[in-house]
């Protein structure tokens, strides 16, 4: 179904190209409404916001994101910033040399290295949220950015080392050759050689790491509660729709939203790479 | 564009040239040690935090008797088996994943088809239809609950009223529809995505000689498409389903795994077992026969997408 | 006392995780950042309309307090309750000062879990413990002492649309009956002009739909267990009065009850769009407050409805109380102390309204003239509430628990959710009556053997 009106009869292939761009359009517009309708009634007063005639024509307002602010959610934003941040470097540290070890230079049974990182992320993290909580309640860490930037690492390691190795594959075996012919040690090859040409697959590997820690809920929301607590978990508050903060909420969800939706419309193209784990491009 | 997309199955075939036999030993650490930490991180933070449920599982321990710990062989295991509750929340659960695997698989099939043509805009209506893939789950969950499915103010109602209908608590009435719904919207795109990049890496020559031999376009795509595009389906119904057997960050923000538990699946319920329960003893049986379960689909299902992953080549020749 | 930045408990293993990961960042999170030099008192509350106000007014606090800040962290109640329980039963320290009730504090007075409180509360000057109304300093103490101090108290009341009632040419009686009540309902319902008959609350949490629940299951005659811990959850009297407020709900109150707790149901009667609301006595200060009520002087306040009981209404108390393991003990003591104090209760009233004071606390409350004037309709039947909320006989027939509308055993936390899961299933209509409380009374059948064990 290519170009499914390729195929038919003159009149039809006349109108069936619009017909199917018109169908498409509609589509996308009926999966992305509620993202826009979220985006502009945080712009909305509380009385706009709640009617039973929905106004698309208002006149928009701030009032929503101050008053977000002012309940303190800078905090929140910065914790979500600092973990989704920092677990990313990490990642990026310990999962370029595994892909490495796993790709270019592979240690032996390196089949079943990847197949035990694979497995990992189908264990269900609630069957190790007991022994990871008291753990870290017996070392004092509930309640701690670092123990978040921790545990997001691990989540994130399997994901990082399979599609960053997807991208050393990639590399042509000639440049390889001509660095070791060149008399580059292991250390020049990998730093002149090596990294440069998969900076791009470390840019997107960064990207899909930061949006899987940015959105994490279940981990943030057993092991914070005051200070470290994350965005996902600013929102539990909204839970009971107190009737009138419908506008609030959704000047909250937006900025939860924003970064992770900007990043994904900017890494598109790499999207489908890291979503399969670096099994298609 | 070359098959390429899926890496190569070999060392043989990997970029750099490597020795054929065996590596000595001290090369054997040379190779090793780039891969230790990661192995290391990964073993300490998801092995063994497991081996603890799996002691806990033998204990009576709740976190709100303290001191009363005790050692009960199998009973915490006698009551998963025969608790009424656990048996549904593995229904939900199945009919969850399945629901939503299955419909995003469907739509997003069918919009990747959409999408691979040429037509004005094409590359805004991909941005577009990304998105809900990219919204935070726990957003999400709230999102349709308020906005959406509110039984006086939500747009479905209203839209539901401008057709006569009255309003509808859709959340407590179609509890299971509801949540589907949400997971759906999300992980259509990905679906989409996944499909896409299938379409696009689909030999060019092969369609057009099935057009020369004057196939129609349904033809055309029952017989030559979806067979190719079968590993990457299987690719994305797997990752699907790796993910979705986990969810709790709508039904948490959504339905609170209620009405009653209509919309418990197994993680939500251990969930509760564990933090409001705070039956630790129960909630690790319930965790280590999840475990179990997973594994024995996992290893079916890591074999395929092994094959996905790697085999292709193997395949091809 | 001065806290360094990272936080004191940030110590041995945990500064470990930290030194992995990243040195620099600090592995408080940002909320650690501005603490200044001053304690932070980390308080936990439940979203609640009295503690937003508290949060709103707690800048007074720390401009007279300049050494302490004060943080909140605000949930909706079934969170607050998981999150709270969860961090004080671990002897998290977390928060300094946390949000319980009757229920959580005499069992964890018990466990050792909270700090006394009595010697502080007598030798605070002004402070005037036995200002508090006797029964809620009764509910919140154990073996005599009090282990957290009430910021509000309550029992349950009818509340009903004079108006409407007038226009229908209805009386309500002062101390009505379900029965009637039920026709009155039937009466007013009017689904086309937006306006149920009766508001009542749906959502699951043993907080939410088994407090009301509970006081029409004692007063239909029903009860949780007999003596010797037999469950009777599937007693006609129990599943008549289970079937009774899940078929008025239905049929005659608010859309989307299924979800409708305390606050859902106090905008929705606040918003005019139900004639009767059976709920907390607290209630009323939110319906008698301009800024957000539409029907400000026109609800009647009668005591709650009855059937076999003479009365019925529940006694609750949101308390403040300190954990054990808290840090900052004597920080936490100046900030609860100012907000349960009579001065507080004056501030509410010159800064915020006199309708919006937390009630139920205090008697001089009562004796606040502004407030009298505002409270008269409800002032009397809030206080009757509480006197005659009986929590050492809360039933009809004996019963080896204490507690109107929840179960004094530590259990009941979990065995009160998962039957309001049952019950609020029923409401939304995905299971019959019937087929609930079979499955409630698997439940508490567990429960009651383990009460029966001879360590308990």
């Amino acid at each position: 179904m290519r170009s499914p009106a390729a195929f038919r009869p003159p009149l039809r292939r006349r109108f069936g190209p619009w017909l199917w761009t018109t169908v498409t359009w509609v589509v996308t517009a009926v999966f992305f409404f509620p993202v826009l309708w979220m985006a502009l009634t945080a712009f909305k007063t509380e009385a706009d916001a709640y009617t039973t005639s929905p106004t698309v024509v208002f006149s928009p307002t701030l009032e929503q994101f101050r008053a977000v602010f002012a309940e303190g959610v800078g905090p929140y934003l910065g914790n979500s910033a600092l973990a989704a941040g920092a677990s990313t470097a990490v990642v990026l540290l310990l999962a370029t040399p595994a892909a490495y070890a796993l790709s270019i230079r592979p240690v032996r049974r390196w089949r079943d290295v990847l197949f035990f990182f694979l497995s990992t992320k189908m264990l269900p993290v609630v069957a190790a949220i007991i022994p990871v909580y008291l753990a870290a309640r017996g070392l004092g860490a509930l309640d701690s950015i670092g123990t978040l930037i921790v545990l997001y690492t691990a989540m994130n390691l399997p994901v990082a080392v399979w599609m960053l190795r997807s991208f050393f594959l990639e590399i042509p075996r000639e440049v390889l050759e001509a660095a070791r012919v060149d008399g580059a040690t292991t250390r020049q090859e990998v730093m002149w050689v090596l990294l440069p040409m998969v900076a791009p697959g470390l840019a997107a590997t960064a990207l899909i790491c930061v949006i899987f820690s940015w959105n994490e809920f279940f981990l943030a929301l057993n092991l914070t509660s005051v200070r470290s607590a994350t965005m996902p978990v600013f929102l539990v508050g909204f839970i009971t729709s107190e009737g009138l903060y419908w506008a609030r909420l959704a000047a909250a969800a937006t900025l939860a939203c924003l970064p992770v939706l900007l990043m994904g419309w900017l890494a598109q193209r790499q999207l489908a790479r890291g979503l399969s784990m670096g099994a298609v491009k | 564009m070359a098959v390429g997309a899926l890496p190569p199955a070999g060392p043989t075939a990997t970029a750099g040239p490597l020795p054929a036999r065996r590596p000595p030993r001290r090369a054997g650490w040379r190779r090793r040690w780039p891969l230790a930490p990661a192995l290391l991180w990964l073993v300490v933070l998801t092995q063994l935090p497991f081996v603890f449920t799996v002691l806990f599982s033998f204990q009576s321990r709740n976190l709100l008797r303290p001191g009363a710990e005790r050692w009960v062989g199998l009973a915490n295991y006698a009551n998963v088996f025969t608790d009424t509750v656990f048996r549904a929340a593995l229904l939900t659960e199945i009919e969850l994943t399945v629901l939503a695997v299955a419909i995003a698989m469907a739509l997003g099939t069918a919009l990747a088809l959409l999408l691979d043509r040429r037509f004005p805009g094409r590359g805004v209506a991909r941005t577009l239809l990304i998105s809900p893939f990219l919204v935070m789950p726990a957003v999400a969950g709230l999102l349709w609950k308020t906005a959406m499915f509110d039984p006086v103010f939500g747009l479905v109602n209203v839209a539901a009223s401008w057709a006569g209908v009255q309003g509808t608590d859709f959340t407590s009435r179609f509890p299971v529809a509801s949540v589907v719904t949400v997971l759906v919207w999300q992980w259509t795109p990905f679906m989409m995505l996944i499909v896409l990049a299938g379409l696009r890496s689909q030999p060019a020559d092969t369609l057009e000689a099935a057009r020369v031999d004057g196939a129609g376009p349904w033809a055309t795509f029952r017989w030559i498409t979806l067979p190719y595009l079968r590993r990457y389906i299987e690719l994305g119904v797997l990752l699907g389903v790796i993910h979705l057997v986990n969810t709790f960050d709508v039904i948490y923000m959504m339905t609170q795994g209620g009405p009653g538990t209509r919309t418990t699946n197994l993680p939500y319920y251990i969930y509760q077992r564990a933090f409001l329960g705070f039956d630790v003893g129960q909630s690790s049986a319930l965790g280590v026969v999840t475990v179990a379960g997973t594994l024995v689909a996992a290893a079916l299902a890591l074999r395929l997408l092994f094959t996905a992953f790697t085999g292709v080549r193997a395949g091809d020749r | 006392m001065a806290r360094p930045p990272l936080g004191r408990r940030t110590t041995g293993g945990a500064a470990a995780l930290c030194a992995l990961s990243l040195p620099a960042a600090g592995c408080g999170g940002f909320g650690g950042v501005g603490a200044g030099d001053g304690t932070t008192v980390s308080v936990a509350v439940v979203a609640n309309p009295q503690m937003k106000d508290m949060e709103a007014l707690t800048p007074y606090f720390e401009r007279a307090h300049p050494d302490i800040r004060v943080r909140f962290v605000t949930l909706p109640e079934n969170q607050a309750r998981q999150k709270i329980t969860e961090s004080v039963a671990t002897g998290g320290r977390e928060f300094d000062v946390v949000m319980i009730s009757n229920y959580e504090t005499p069992l964890w007075a018990r466990n050792g879990w909270l700090t006394d409180l009595q010697e502080r509360a007598e030798h605070t000057p002004g402070y005037a413990p036995s200002d508090f109304i006797a029964p809620v300093r009764a509910a919140l103490s154990y073996r005599g002492h009090l282990y957290s101090v009430p910021f509000y108290g309550e029992s349950s009341f009818l509340m009903y649309r004079k108006d409407l009632f007038a226009a229908r040419r209805l009386t309500m009686p002062r101390r009505p009956t379900w029965r009637q009540v039920a026709s009155f309902a039937k009466a007013l319902d009017d689904p086309g002009h937006g306006v149920a008959g009766i508001c009542l609350r749906g959502a699951p949490g043993w907080g939410q739909v088994l407090a009301p629940l509970n006081t029409v299951i004692n007063t239909f005659g029903g009860r949780w267990y007999d003596l010797r811990w037999n469950p009777q959850l599937t007693t006609p009297e129990v599943e008549r009065a289970v079937r009774f407020y899940v078929s008025l709900v239905r049929r005659y109150g608010e859309p989307g009850a299924a979800g409708a707790g305390f606050t859902e149901c106090a905008t929705h009667y606040a918003q005019g769009k139900a004639a009767m609301w059976y709920d907390a006595t607290s209630a009323a200060g939110v319906l008698e407050d301009p800024a957000g009520s539409k029907v400000v002087g026109r609800t009647g306040y009668v005591a709650a409805p009855v059937a076999r009981k003479a009365w019925s209404g529940w006694l609750y108390s949101w308390s403040l109380g300190i954990p054990r393991a808290g840090r900052h003990q004597d920080a936490a003591w100046r900030f609860m102390s100012w907000a349960t104090s009579r001065r507080y209760i004056e501030l509410v009233g010159r800064r915020l309204g006199w309708s919006r004071l937390p009630p139920g606390s205090r008697y001089s409350t009562y004796a606040l003239p502004r407030y009298r004037r505002i409270a008269r309709s409800f002032a009397g039947p809030t206080l009757q509430g509480i006197r005659h909320a009986d929590q050492q006989r809360p039933t009809v027939e004996p019963v080896p628990y204490t507690g109107v509308q929840f179960l004094d055993i530590p259990e009941f936390q979990d065995l009160g959710t998962r039957v309001s899961q049952q019950i609020n299933a029923a409401i939304s209509g995905q299971e019959s009556v019937h087929t609930a409380l079979a499955q409630s009374q698997r439940y508490a059948r567990t429960v009651g053997r383990d009460q029966r064990r001879p360590e308990h």
